[in-house]
């Protein structure tokens, strides 16, 4: 069974998905459900004061039975942020220690600040966090990461949120080769061929939002973003074709072509 | 009364108040959240035993969507 293992947990889906910018809870869980996601992103903020009562919960859409909860630490653009974010992430979900570092250093573009990354990483490993972190595609930095004992290295594929696609599948291809841990593409994914492509070149897995999210029919997308991932993955280890550079070379049998 | 920072905001509340009580006062009973005081974690346990201090900076979270 080809499996992905994160922290020595397995999963059948190599899919993660996020849960911001859906329509409702009812669209979140719709689209979840058909990404076949096991792993679900969810945001930490501060509760609107004497506007909650009542108000539906996102925990509720996504029973804790069904998925594995990430928390991440999107808009927190220190390390100090970042540790306390998901030191509260841990007490919220009762002890959860799987958690999604980021620590952005752009407001514009949402470009990772590796080096507050690292300090929050080394703070919150010796915590005992286990540590999916979401870094640049550079693979000096992913080693670091790996070296420190993140239990996972998810560099971007573009920036976070412009559907831009895999700029540069020649950074992950390095990453890949060099990482034992899993690495999953996290960011910049804009349609089904791109999630295709990242695991074609090797990816351990895809993480994306906006690319289903903000689908004309994210419930489709959804659909569509896991066939993608399945499909890559089996072509990977399929093992593709050797490119042969303006060099045909026919399907059918070359003789017994009638007239000839 | 003494008065306390809650998410940013400054709050007002009985004097020798609980955060068990706060909970209460703020609508936010049974809800999923986490609380942190002056920087650091306050376990659920330890809500009714926890008397709120003049000046307390807390940072009350929930989990949202997001990616």
């Amino acid at each position: 069974m080809d499996e992905l293992i994160i922290a020595g947990k397995k999963y059948q889906s190599r899919l993660l998905v996020g849960t911001g910018k859906y329509r409702d809870f009812e669209q979140t869980r719709l689209a979840v459900e058909a990404s076949g996601a096991e792993i679900v992103t969810v945001a930490i903020r501060r509760t609107n004061l004497g506007q909650e009562a009542g108000q539906p919960n996102l925990l509720d859409s996504l029973p804790p039975a069904k998925y594995t909860y990430l928390p991440n630490t999107a808009g927190c653009y220190t390390a100090d942020d970042a540790v306390r974010t998901l030191r509260l992430a841990r007490e919220l979900l009762d002890g959860h220690d799987l958690v999604k570092l980021e620590v952005l250093g752009d407001p514009k573009s949402l470009y990772p600040n590796v080096i507050e990354t690292i300090k929050a990483a080394e703070i919150l490993i010796r915590e005992g966090f286990k540590v999916m972190v979401y870094t640049s595609d550079d693979p000096i930095v992913a080693r670091q990461f790996e070296a420190m004992g993140c239990v996972a290295v998810m560099p971007l594929a573009s920036l976070i949120g412009s559907g831009m696609g895999i700029l540069n599948p020649w950074n992950l291809q390095i990453i890949i080769n060099e990482l034992r841990v899993p690495v999953i593409v996290d960011a910049g994914v804009g349609t089904a061929s791109d999630a295709a492509i990242a695991m074609e070149l090797g990816c351990a897995g895809v993480l994306m939002n906006t690319a289903i999210a903000g689908a004309q029919q994210p419930v489709m997308m959804a659909g569509a973003m896991q066939k993608a991932v399945q499909a890559g993955r089996e072509a990977f280890l399929a093992g593709r074709m050797a490119k042969k550079i303006y060099t045909a070379s026919p399907s059918s049998p070359v003789d017994g072509v009638i007239g000839s | 009364m003494i008065e306390l920072t809650i998410n940013g905001v400054r709050k007002q509340i009985r004097k020798s108040a609980t955060m068990a009580d706060l909970i209460i006062e703020l609508d936010l009973a049974g809800k999923k959240l986490a609380i942190e005081r002056n920087g650091d974690i306050v376990p659920r346990i330890a809500y009714p035993p926890t008397t709120l201090q003049a000046d307390d900076k807390l940072e009350i979270v929930v989990a949202v969507g997001g990616g």
